[in-house]
């Protein structure tokens, strides 16, 4: 038994990705989005310190150099046509924002204010830009707030609170989803034209993250199960700043604002590895420095964190230091970062005007996800052959627009732009094509059946134990620094707990709200985006961006300066295409 | 540290009516009131069902009644609020349908939100530069409070207008509605105060400041319900 609905298009996920394609796609075809949360409860609303676009709101600023900069701090990974139309779309995204009603910080003369962020320059003189538009250090509850805001305004159509748990593909195409009612435990079968994928992450393979406990990779799993690749999954970025032990994102705009690293010694370290951008070189360069301090010794109290340090009097000594005549006070700290000096306040018990703050890399993004072309059109191999009526656009797909490491505020722009682009080419193409027949029945008999056999299983493993047993595994052998043998070792672990995965024994039985359920569901899914990425990161014999290799640190352009897209059927198979590189030529990465 | 956690159950498929029941756990005093529940599901009862997503008091999913007040359970460390061998009693929100365990049905609150016009209203041409709509950094600030609301609910589940009416928009669905009112770009301010002075709008608060109690994000609730009572009273939005 089940439920049935039809829709011309399909969003799945509700946060800025998903949202924004909604209130595209549904200006002109019947949309509905579904998703396994209340919308505002999106990790969106989770983003903090800005959304990037070259409005030279503060000083000069051109959409070119926010498109060199993301190729550069990508490490050329990027497919610069893709990254064009994402830095040149930015500023219309963003006024587009503005006027749907967010509630950005202003200039004195009332324009949207900006501020530095990792990674982002002037091309010319190669210093730091004003280029992240921001509200406070909420910026992408705002983002997701004013996009749900009009939503309601559309009287756009919602399931929340279904998780989404197949697709329905036959002979290349995609006709719809299939979702579970959390609230009723029973399957409805969305039947649609177009779908598109916006889910955001899947963080929680890692014990040391900023990622919701939501954000456990669903479709992309999905994907895989259906015989289709995903791309990058090596290319995980871990942001420097998460509070130390928790991974609770401190944004990086408390560098922008003037914030420093600091080690054991009280040394501004990150002058000696990156002398024009210091604190503000690109987050995979910064996490790896931290680690090499903490490796030779010079970690707090010779322990696994290093501090970041927003005292006032010392953001403004380093002003001095560097020739900025800017100075700041608490005040000032308190207006512009709120949020993240009171995670610092309730998690760690510390005043961040008044001390420095512990600090460790955090698993935070993947820039690797669910290929798409241009237009969020699904891929279904290298060659670019479409899988039609299914798209994908935000966190989750991988167009490229970040390479092998995101720049900050990068991921906001993204979801605006493809999301606003994957609406209307979905709306577009829902209104030449047709309904293919699907078959209801066997496909939700496939899904319960799936279901029932997890909930009714009758083994001795406890989801929580896999659960950590992976995570702690990942942090350790598939984290900043990865090795051959270590990644090896990984995928040999990852495969005897998807043994153990099978003998699973959970203890909720019934029908209604089975977290216990959909919990060791979630899991599942995670341990087959593990071994993938496992398996793309012992293949990618080379160092680059947010993936680094001890055994091989060296960048190698001529073997390695190629997308990987991996299937799973049974075991893991690897295929490469090339980058798309149009004006900017790989260069050495230096700031 | 060791904590007992009293927990209100209700499993709609086998019982009439909730029951407490009682779990040891080990934690570190730092740990989360959300950290424990955590412990209790994956350790002890997997059937335990709750909401949360975050984990860092941002999403707004995990709202509950902690020791008689409301808190996100994630925003909550057991160091605050209990020491070694105490009893921390978690419950649903109150005046919203239980559906499971710590789980409530949301609906109601969401309907309130919606029927409050929580959007940007402005019909004026958009700049013909393309640029964005010019703001002071004054009249930003003056709705800056009531742009950080979560939907979390916690505010209008701790307010006693709302359990004795559900009709009662709440303090939620106001907050929201003052974000608009307070916001120089809007024009829909008239629509607006003419919902909230209808019978079961702002006039059924009674002052009693449980909303800014229970606020995660420090929301200043009554404040703001007190503005947008006094732009009721006298006509004039400032």
């Amino acid at each position: 038994m089940s439920q049935y609905h039809q829709f011309d298009a399909l969003v799945v996920g509700a946060g800025g990705a998903g949202l924004m394609a909604a209130l595209y796609a549904s200006k002109s075809v019947n949309t509905a989005v579904i998703s396994k949360l209340y919308p505002t409860r999106s990790h969106t609303g989770t983003a903090q310190g800005g959304i990037s676009a070259a409005l030279g709101n503060l000083e000069e600023d051109r959409w070119e150099w926010h498109a060199y900069d993301t190729i550069k701090g990508g490490d050329f990974l990027c497919d610069q046509d893709a990254v064009d139309i994402m830095c040149r779309e930015a500023i219309d995204a963003v006024i587009d924002l503005e006027h749907m009603g967010l509630p950005f910080d202003r200039t004195p003369d009332g324009k949207i204010s900006q501020r530095r962020f990792g990674g982002h320059t002037n091309n010319e003189t190669k210093k730091p830009v004003m280029r992240a538009c921001h509200a406070a250090d909420r910026t992408g509850h705002m983002i997701l707030q004013t996009l749900y805001q009009n939503c309601i305004k559309n009287d756009v159509k919602f399931f929340d609170e279904f998780q989404v748990i197949d697709l329905l593909i036959e002979d290349g195409r995609c006709n719809g989803v299939v979702a579970v009612q959390l609230a009723t435990g029973e399957i409805h079968i969305f039947h649609s034209k177009a779908t598109l994928i916006a889910t955001g992450g899947f963080g929680k393979m890692w014990k040391v993250t900023s990622n919701a406990h939501s954000l456990t990779g669903d479709l992309p799993a999905a994907i895989l199960r259906r015989g289709l690749p995903l791309e990058d999954m090596e290319f995980f970025q871990f942001h420097p700043t998460g509070v130390y032990k928790l991974g609770i994102l401190l944004s990086e705009a408390a560098r922008g604002e003037g914030a420093v690293f600091i080690n054991d010694k009280g040394e501004r370290f990150m002058e000696r590895y990156m002398p024009t951008l210091k604190d503000l070189a690109p987050r995979d360069i910064c996490s790896r420095c931290i680690y090499t301090e903490i490796r030779e010794g010079r970690g707090i109290g010779g322990k696994d964190y290093v501090y970041l340090d927003f005292r006032p009097e010392q953001i403004n000594k380093y002003f001095e230091a560097d020739g900025n005549p800017k100075r700041i006070d608490a005040h000032y700290l308190e207006t512009r970062l709120p949020d993240i000096i009171e995670f610092a306040r309730v998690y760690q018990g510390i005043d961040p005007i008044k001390e420095p703050v512990p600090i460790q890399p955090t698993a935070h993004y993947a820039m690797g996800g669910i290929p798409t072309d241009n237009d969020t059109r699904v891929l279904a191999d290298e060659t670019g052959r479409i899988v039609e009526g299914l798209y994908a656009a935000g966190e989750v797909a991988c167009v490229s627009v970040h390479g092998a490491n995101r720049l900050g505020t990068n991921s906001l722009v993204d979801l605006v732009v493809f999301g606003k682009r994957g609406g209307l080419k979905m709306a577009e193409y829902c209104k030449q094509a047709s309904f293919r027949p699907i078959n209801k029945d066997s496909a939700t008999k496939e899904n319960a059946d799936q279901l029932d056999r997890l909930r009714n299983n009758n083994g001795s493993e406890r989801p929580d134990t896999i659960r950590k047993e992976m995570q702690a595994l990942m942090d350790d052998k598939v984290g900043v620094y990865r090795t051959g043998a270590g990644l090896e070792e990984a995928i040999d672990k990852i495969h005897e707990l998807q043994a153990r995965y099978k003998r699973l024994r959970i203890d909720d039985k019934g029908y209604k709200w089975n977290t216990d359920l959909m919990e060791a569901w979630e899991l599942g899914a995670l341990l087959d985006l593990a071994e993938v990425t496992a398996f793309a990161a012992l293949a990618r014999t080379e160092s680059r961006g947010g993936h680094y290799r001890e055994d091989y640190p060296n960048r190698d352009d001529v073997n390695f300066l190629k997308h990987s897209m991996a299937w799973k059927n049974g075991s893991v198979t690897l295929k490469y295409k090339p980058v798309r590189i149009t004006r900017i030529q790989p260069q050495e990465r230096k700031y | 540290m060791r904590v007992n956690l009293k927990i209100k159950r209700f499993n709609p498929e086998t019982d009439k009516k909730p029951h407490w029941e009682q779990y040891g756990v080990e934690v570190e005093p730092t740990d989360r009131v959300l950290d424990a529940l955590h412990q209790v599901k994956w350790n002890q009862d997997g059937t335990l069902a709750l909401r949360r997503s975050c984990a860092h008091g941002v999403c707004g999913s995990d709202a509950m009644r902690i020791n008689g007040r409301n808190m996100l359970a994630c925003k909550v460390l057991i160091q605050n609020i209990a020491r070694e061998g105490d009893t921390i009693t978690v419950e649903p929100i109150l005046g919203l349908p239980v559906v499971k365990d710590l789980i409530v049905d949301m609906e109601p609150f969401f309907a309130h939100y919606r029927a409050v016009m929580p959007y940007l209203v402005n019909n004026d041409p958009l700049p013909p530069d393309g640029r964005e709509r010019r703001q002071s950094p004054e009249d930003r600030e003056r709705y800056d409070d009531t742009t950080k609301c979560i939907l979390c609910a916690a505010c209008t589940t701790s307010c006693p207008s709302f359990w004795a009416r559900g009709e009662y928009v709440g303090p939620a669905a106001i907050v929201q509605a003052h974000r608009f009112i307070f916001d120089s770009r809007d024009q829909a301010t008239q629509e607006r105060l003419e919902i909230l002075s209808a019978a079961d709008g702002v006039w059924r608060c009674r002052t009693v400041f449980n909303c800014t109690e229970a606020c995660p994000r420090n929301i200043q609730v009554t404040k703001a319900i007190g503005e947008v009572k006094e732009a009721l009273r006298t006509g004039v939005v400032r």
